[in-house]
């Protein structure tokens, strides 16, 4: 490898970018015969001049692709410069960065070249390599090519901790618009059949312990925010899908980074919608771990998040009558929903209050958001200074405290991690 | 005030706490034996490191305590933050004055203390775990200096020595001059003297694997592709990556050795 190798992961690198999962945790798989690596810890190596977080070597195999999605850098009639690594290269580089410390494992995803099961046939024989002839334990998440043969994503999961296929676009207009050659069905269809497989082997290995793992950190899929015009109640009505009827362990929101003059898509220079995405981040953190239904976040009556509040300061301030709490008596799944109050810190409260009666600065010092979290704090002494605001006063009150810090940075991985 | 001369280790320390029972010392001030005298004040105690002392703390201490609160303890040593004997001695004084377990006391000075020293110590370990960056020396071993605000090294061996089983590695802290070296059978803290020679570039490129500086400007190369510009933000990223540790991060520096 030479200058053509810097070329080529120069190339290869920039057109990964955009896929915006970079989580390499969820799988336990443990460094075995004293061989290279373990996927047990998530660890972000380095991060972005952007702040995103480094934690594989996410490259396509190739750009060259036989589709042509109108959001995507490597669609057949854009005029740049093509690429393709080979499969040593890709096991070279994986392990040679591996070794070195600089990242927890590989992120393959790659165009359609020829066809589905030709370029799946290659992500796969990278994953084995790695897996049966360099003893690798790290982190293999493999994207699962729309229309490959179940064969092909059978032996994937064999060798991969997690697969994507992702579905692009929320809605199925959405898609079409944008991408004639793609169908909400092809994605569909092989999750519902990774999820099938996920599920059995995970039965039968309670069984039979030596069953192989089958990607054990399961499946994730990324939507692009904001190229088309859903809206957010469509956009997490869908994640709300995944997680419910396909068992995806992530839903990703990739705010779209206009990249072509293209009519049908937002012009060039038109800024990448952060602070939306960062919502739907706050949105989907509130589902999955917070206890809320996404119809409590979004609805008919109310299709996308506020844009200038969180969504959980946005369901207080319309839910007042369930306020004020008393934190020194309601149970942990309402503290939660205190604005203000973190899932941590609620902990801390339930622990805490078993020694004393918690005043103010008890939270304070808790790490309550307290200048936030006073107004839904029940009155009862020593919480005395509640009064009867309106949600349009607490929300104004909120937003001057939120106005005089700095002005948030959005990003969803300073939210999450 | 009794001043308590120990040490400066773990051991010594618990055997202190184990003394200032036994002597039943009211106001204490800890002192490590190399530290300058003139800091003493009352009268002095000399504590002589004893194994089976130091357990007998440590047990009490687990009787009383979840594990994850006496390695708490453990590693509010290893912060190094100013007076950090006395914080860990407030704590563990609570510990023993009454009976119930007193770990999730958040209201209590002692207690928070050294839980945010634990937490400060456990976010630095998790950095070194993301940022030490090995480089292939052409007889097979790889290298990484750090040089971390907290003594982390002892927290991180396990880490190291489960996910790279299959080559030699040593971790060198320059701040504190020793380091850990994995032989590919165990881990030992080394100390390493460092020859003029070392410091010239051209002898360090003699030493290093053919394929090390290609490696180097390959990561540096991919580092640069995955930057959206679009989205930079150079705030979050300082937060991430703090200047203090950029010039071991090998995509941090410029390139050469
Ligand atoms: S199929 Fe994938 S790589 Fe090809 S143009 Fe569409 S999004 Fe891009």
């Amino acid at each position: 490898m030479s200058e053509r190798a810097f070329e080529k992961l120069e190339i290869l690198a920039d057109a990964a970018k955009y896929d915006v999962s970079c989580a390499s945790s969820g799988s336990k798989r443990q460094n075995k015969d004293k061989g290279l690596g373990n996927a047990s810890n998530g660890i972000c190596h380095a991060y972005t001049e952007d702040g995103r977080c480094v934690s594989l070597l996410k490259i396509l195999l190739t750009n060259h692709c036989i589709f042509d999605c109108a959001y995507c850098v490597s669609r057949k009639s854009n005029d740049i410069k093509r690429a393709a690594f080979t499969v040593e290269e890709v096991v070279d580089l994986t392990i040679s960065f591996y070794r070195r410390n600089y990242i927890e494992g590989l992120f393959l995803s790659s165009g359609i070249f020829y066809n589905a099961d030709y370029t799946m046939e290659r992500l796969v024989r990278i994953a084995k390599k790695l897996r049966l002839e360099e003893n690798f334990n790290g982190y293999i998440h493999l994207k699962a090519i729309p229309g490959a043969s179940e064969e092909l994503l059978k032996e994937a999961g064999l060798y991969a901790d997690r697969l994507s296929v992702n579905v692009e676009m929320p809605t199925e207009t959405g898609l079409k618009l944008v991408a004639p050659d793609k169908s909400h069905k092809d994605v569909i269809e092989p999750m519902k059949y990774l999820k099938k497989e996920i599920i059995g082997f995970k039965e039968e290995k309670k069984i039979i312990k030596s069953t192989p793992t089958f990607a054990p950190a399961g499946q994730s899929t990324q939507m692009v925010i904001g190229a088309t015009g859903e809206s957010d109640m469509e956009i997490l009505g869908m994640a709300n899908y995944f997680y419910k009827k396909m068992s995806l362990r992530r839903v990703y929101y990739s705010g779209y980074v206009p990249i072509s003059t293209d009519n049908r898509l937002p012009a060039i220079g038109t800024p990448v919608p952060m602070i939306r995405e960062n919502r739907l981040y706050q949105a989907d953190w509130l589902v999955r771990l917070y206890g809320f239904n996404v119809n409590e976040l979004v609805g008919f009556d109310l299709p996308n998040l506020d844009l200038e509040i969180d969504p959980k300061l946005g369901w207080a301030l319309r839910n007042l009558h369930q306020f004020p709490v008393d934190v020194n008596t309601a149970d942990l799944a309402l503290i939660k929903r205190i604005p203000g109050i973190g899932l941590l810190s609620a902990q801390k409260i339930i622990s805490a209050r078993k020694f004393k009666n918690l005043q103010p600065e008890d939270l304070q010092k808790m790490g309550v958001a307290y200048n936030r979290a006073k107004f839904f704090l029940a009155k009862s002494s020593p919480f005395a200074l509640h009064k009867d605001y309106t949600s349009e006063q607490i929300r104004q009150q909120i937003l001057t405290l939120q106005n005089s810090k700095y002005v948030a940075n959005f990003s969803p991985q300073m939210a999450l991690f | 005030m009794a001043t308590l001369i120990y040490d400066g280790t773990y051991q010594g320390w618990l055997t202190a706490v184990f003394d200032i029972y036994e002597y039943k010392f009211g106001d204490v001030f800890f002192s490590k034996d190399d530290a300058p005298a003139a800091v003493l004040f009352g009268s002095t105690h000399l504590v002589k490191t004893d194994e089976v002392k130091a357990k007998r703390v440590l047990n009490g201490l687990m009787q009383r305590l979840s594990t994850d609160a006496v390695k708490s303890i453990y590693k509010t040593f290893l912060s190094e933050i100013e007076r950090v004997e006395e914080v860990m001695w407030r704590f563990v004084k609570y510990v023993f004055a009454v009976q119930h377990n007193v770990e999730e006391d958040l209201s209590n000075n002692a207690v928070r203390d050294v839980r945010e020293a634990a937490k400060f110590v456990h976010r630095e370990t998790h950095r070194m775990k993301a940022f030490v960056r090995f480089k292939l020396t052409n007889d097979g071993l790889f290298y990484a200096m750090v040089e971390p605000d907290c003594n982390v090294l002892p927290l991180i061996v396990n880490h190291f020595k489960n996910r790279y089983a299959d080559q030699r590695w040593l971790i060198y802290d320059t701040k504190r001059r020793y380091g850990i070296y994995y032989d590919l059978e165990a881990v030992n803290n080394v100390q390493l003297q460092f020859s003029e020679a070392t410091g010239n570039s051209d002898a360090l490129a003699s030493i290093l694997d053919e394929r090390e500086l290609f490696f180097q400007d390959m990561w540096r190369k991919y580092f640069g592709a995955v930057n959206i510009k679009a989205r930079k933000n150079m705030r979050l990223h300082i937060q991430h990556m703090p200047k203090r540790y950029w010039k071991n991060l090998i995509e941090k520096t410029t390139g050469g050795i």
